[in-house]
């Protein structure tokens, strides 16, 4: 896959597959999409594990940018960049964006082709606004 | 590694992850009243994977023993507080030596709480665990004793109750997250009064 990939993470299982459920509606399967949410016990919560399962589900040369919802998502997110393999490590960002309206813009930027830092400004002007 | 080190670091976790499940209840209470209440279990999940691996853990170099003990918070915790503990263990496991002297320790914790800073964009004065690490860190390098170490960090717990929380999900709360005591503060003074009970005035 040559589009930029989309990975949302979320304390809620429920919100994660939802979001992803409205990025699938937008952009079909144009774009890898993951999603993960929930502790590692299942309950509210991340889980770096998770994360990087996510990833690798969402993996595309042209990157992959990381939507998340509240601190601990995106604290466990950026662990989860870190951990990942050093050629991989500098392909993936998480976005300072709202979780579902970044996932399903940066989704949408992401099918027309748009690098990974043009995905990941188009979903941080939402922030910005 | 001596037999004496993989005892003594064996102790180590033992101590840390028994306090830690101890207070269980307790963490979570602390972190209903300003947070998402989450901290106990999540810390005793994580604790728990440790002692799990307590065998693999206790026999590797201090360094190494540190390290592995960091990924498994990372790994299991499944809150902030996974990756800012897993960052500090991990941290501190890359910095300290084999066989630490005071110094070295010092030299290594403060080096860990850099760490956090990074992983965590925070500072002391944002109601966090943070706010517990500094002074213990400050009071081991000005040659505080064992007692004076484990007074600090209890004094430092007890202080972030009049703080208002910048950082996390009790930042939202702003002036309402004021009168509770914070309780990553919590979860670092109880592991800093378990290491010091381990260690004694050989800390």
């Amino acid at each position: 896959m040559s589009n930029v990939g989309i990975v949302i993470v979320s304390h809620s299982a429920k919100v994660a597959e939802g979001t992803a459920d409205m990025v699938r509606q937008m952009v079909g399967e144009e774009v890898p999409v993951g999603y993960c949410g929930g502790d590692p016990d299942g309950g509210l919560g991340t889980s770096v594990e998770s994360i990087l399962k996510a990833v690798d589900t969402a993996w595309s040369d042209a990157g992959v940018a990381i939507l998340v919802d509240l601190g601990g998502a995106e604290t466990n997110s950026e662990m989860a960049v870190e951990m990942l393999p050093v050629e991989r490590k500098t392909k993936v960002v998480v976005c300072n964006a709202p979780i579902v309206e970044g996932a399903v813009i940066a989704a949408t930027e992401a099918a027309g082709g748009a690098s990974l830092d043009e995905v990941r400004r188009t979903a941080e002007e939402l922030s910005a606004q | 590694m001596t037999e004496a080190g993989n005892t003594r670091t064996r102790r180590l976790i033992e101590a840390v992850a028994a306090t830690i499940i101890e207070h269980t209840g307790e963490l979570t209470e602390l972190d209903s009243a300003i947070g998402d209440g989450d901290h106990g279990q999540n810390m005793k999940r994580g604790m728990t994977a440790i002692l799990d691996d307590l065998d693999a853990i206790a026999a590797k170099p201090l360094p190494e023993a540190l390290k592995a003990a960091g990924t498994q918070l990372v790994m299991k915790v499944g809150g902030a507080s996974g990756p800012l503990y897993g960052t500090l263990f991990m941290a501190l496991g890359k910095e300290i030596a084999p066989d630490p002297t005071r110094d070295d320790l010092t030299h290594a914790f403060a080096a860990a709480i850099e760490a956090v800073k990074v992983r965590g964009k925070s500072d002391a004065g944002q109601k966090t665990m943070l706010d517990v690490l500094v002074p213990v860190c400050e009071a081991l390098r000005n040659g505080g004793s064992a007692r004076e170490i484990d007074e600090a960090a209890e004094k430092a717990r007890d202080a972030t109750r009049d703080m208002q929380a910048q950082k996390g999900r009790a930042s939202f709360l702003r002036e309402r997250s004021i009168g509770h005591i914070d309780p990553g503060a919590r979860s670092s003074q109880l592991m800093i009064a378990a290491v010091i009970d381990v260690l004694g005035e050989g800390a």
